[in-house]
């Protein structure tokens, strides 16, 4: 079990599945807010869904109503279980507070790959 | 980072739910952007209220956040909507859609923000004191608020700006410290500036490369610089200057030599720019500079070959009054053939339609809209192909947001293209 230790942005406890991507994410227009999955056009994770995963990737991008895309997911049960970034900026983090979906940031990303068991506490990230 | 007890207050639920809410998003970017304190903002912009980019996600969040009790703390007034609130029925807007925006602007009015809907709140009496601190969103007004009234704002998005309402606060950062809002380069402009089109291709080439760098003008030809509405250049050219270079690039804050209130002060050493009185003035490195002696790249850029022109936007950002006036008497005694909309606010459409100007320019078959604008309205559902504006950021953005191809030019050649339903425009040979 390794431990990696960030800063909360909204503080809480979830677990899941790691769903890791190498690129940011924007989610007005880059994810689906009726199902869940990614859509943009080229993107590493188009045709996946974040559904109840830990969502793990470096930064948000776009524009700043994508905040509103992570509270729509929330709302239908659609949301990751958690978000985990490299360097938090204020859409995702607006859209995770707004959500209530625990976030965490300044972690080191690569030490996690698309399907490890993650558990998220407070500013903990639990891989294994 | 330090917060007052009122604050702390807020952020402990003391002022409810929806307050706590908006406190905990205030804290988290402050926290983000490393940010030693808040600071009490004089008023909010609230941008992200066309229901084209809010969509249904933006309408819930809003619904439920109005129903929780939010409610503002300080003036706040939104930007252009998707739709003449009043005549969206003209426009060709869909009546799904108008019901959405009508309910987006109902939850919002609910919270306390007033339904200004404009990019030019400073034009319909909110304009910031100098000095004053500000959470405003839309790239247009941020700037000139900086820039031109030197008041101080991020560039918030849409739903920080509304948690800096809700609480009063916003964080700390970025142009609200005196040390930020120093220049970041030099701009020498070798060339004479005509009208509003060239202080937009000059915006958009800036822009381009000082991403979110606070760029510092010099002037070095005649540049029309006389004295104007209490200006040294027509307000009209530096809303265009600012508004180009916030949408190619993200500046929030320019200076420009002889011109704008703190341009004095951008290039001075920081402690006589108001850094600690002890601080001994560091010789400062030279500023990057970048040489502007065509326009004609810009002008590449945002002007596509077109001869047939179906539609004709001007009012980006939202028209003053004095082009209003303009407006009028180009299209007197005249028929459009192409579709022509000048976009403004609410507040400058009332004082036109009192000064008899809309009913002017409408019969011409042009059309006065409030409210709204090409950039946030439901353009690529209206069928247009060829669009000529005014705007070197409605030039900009209209193939990405709106899905037309454009012409770009003068206020004059716009309004030769709707009445002819061709784009004649040529550029005055010059220096640039």
């Amino acid at each position: 079990m390794l431990k990696l230790h960030g800063r909360a942005i909204y503080r809480g406890q979830a677990r899941g599945t790691a769903l890791v991507s190498p690129a940011a994410i924007g989610f007005l227009g880059g994810v689906d807010a009726e199902t869940g999955m990614v859509v943009e056009p080229g993107h590493p994770l188009q045709g996946q869904s974040i559904v109840g995963r830990v969502l793990v990737f470096p930064t948000g991008k776009g524009s700043t109503v994508g905040s509103y895309t992570l509270y729509r997911l929330a709302k239908r049960g659609l949301a990751p279980a958690a978000i985990i970034n490299a360097r938090s900026e204020a859409i995702v983090a607006v859209g995770a507070i707004i959500a209530g979906i625990p976030m965490v940031d300044r972690v080191d990303i690569a030490q996690i790959r698309t399907g490890d068991p993650v558990e998220v506490n407070g500013e903990d990230v639990l891989i294994g | 980072m330090k917060l007052t007890a009122e604050e702390q207050a807020m952020l402990a639920g003391g002022a409810g739910l929806a307050t706590q809410k908006a406190m905990q998003i205030i804290v988290a970017l402050a926290e983000i952007y490393e940010a030693a304190a808040l600071v009490p903002v004089a008023s909010a912009q609230i941008a992200g209220i066309s229901y084209k980019n809010l969509g249904g996600a933006g309408l819930e969040f809003l619904e439920e956040w109005a129903a929780q009790g939010a409610r503002v703390r300080v003036p706040a007034f939104m930007n252009p909507a998707g739709m003449d609130l009043q005549r969206w029925r003209e426009m060709g807007i869909a009546p799904e859609f108008a019901r959405q925006q009508q309910r987006v602007i109902a939850a919002l009015i609910t919270m306390g923000v007033e339904s200004t809907c404009t990019c030019t709140p400073y034009l319909v009496g909110h304009a910031p004191r100098p000095g004053e601190h500000l959470a405003w969103s839309e790239s247009s007004a941020v700037s000139y608020a900086n820039s031109v009234l030197g008041a101080r704002s991020n560039r918030e998005g849409g739903p920080s700006a509304l948690a800096a309402a809700i609480t009063g606060r916003t964080a700390a950062y970025g142009l609200h410290l005196t040390e930020n809002r120093r220049a970041t380069h030099l701009v020498e402009v070798h060339c004479g500036l005509r009208n509003e089109a060239d202080y937009g291709a000059l915006g958009y080439l800036v822009g381009r490369q000082v991403g979110d760098g606070v760029p510092y003008f010099r002037f070095l030809q005649e540049t029309r610089f006389l004295q104007e509405d209490g200006f040294l250049t027509r307000r009209e050219n530096l809303m265009a200057l600012g508004a180009a270079m916030g949408a190619s690039g993200a500046v929030a804050l320019y200076h420009i030599e002889g011109v704008t209130p703190e341009a004095a002060a951008a290039l001075a050493p920081l402690r006589a720019f108001g850094g600690p009185q002890s601080a001994v003035p560091v010789p400062s490195a030279p500023l990057p500079a970048i040489v502007i002696d065509t326009l004609a790249e810009a002008y590449a850029a945002l002007d596509s070959p077109l001869d047939e022109i179906d539609f004709v936007s001007l009012g980006c950002p939202h028209s003053t009054l004095a082009d209003i006036e303009r407006v009028a008497q180009l299209l007197e005694g005249k028929r459009v053939k192409a579709t022509l909309w000048v976009t403004t606010s609410r507040g400058v459409q009332q004082v036109a339609e009192q000064q008899g100007l809309v009913a002017r320019i409408e019969a011409s078959g042009a059309r006065v809209f409030a409210d709204t604008c090409l950039v946030v309205a439901p353009v690529e559902e209206m069928g247009f192909k060829a669009m000529a504006t005014n705007s070197a950021k409605a030039a900009f953005y209209a193939p990405m947001h709106s899905g037309l191809q454009r012409r770009f030019g003068t206020l004059e050649q716009c309004i030769a293209a709707a009445l002819t339903g061709r784009w004649t425009g040529r550029r005055e040979s010059g220096p640039c």
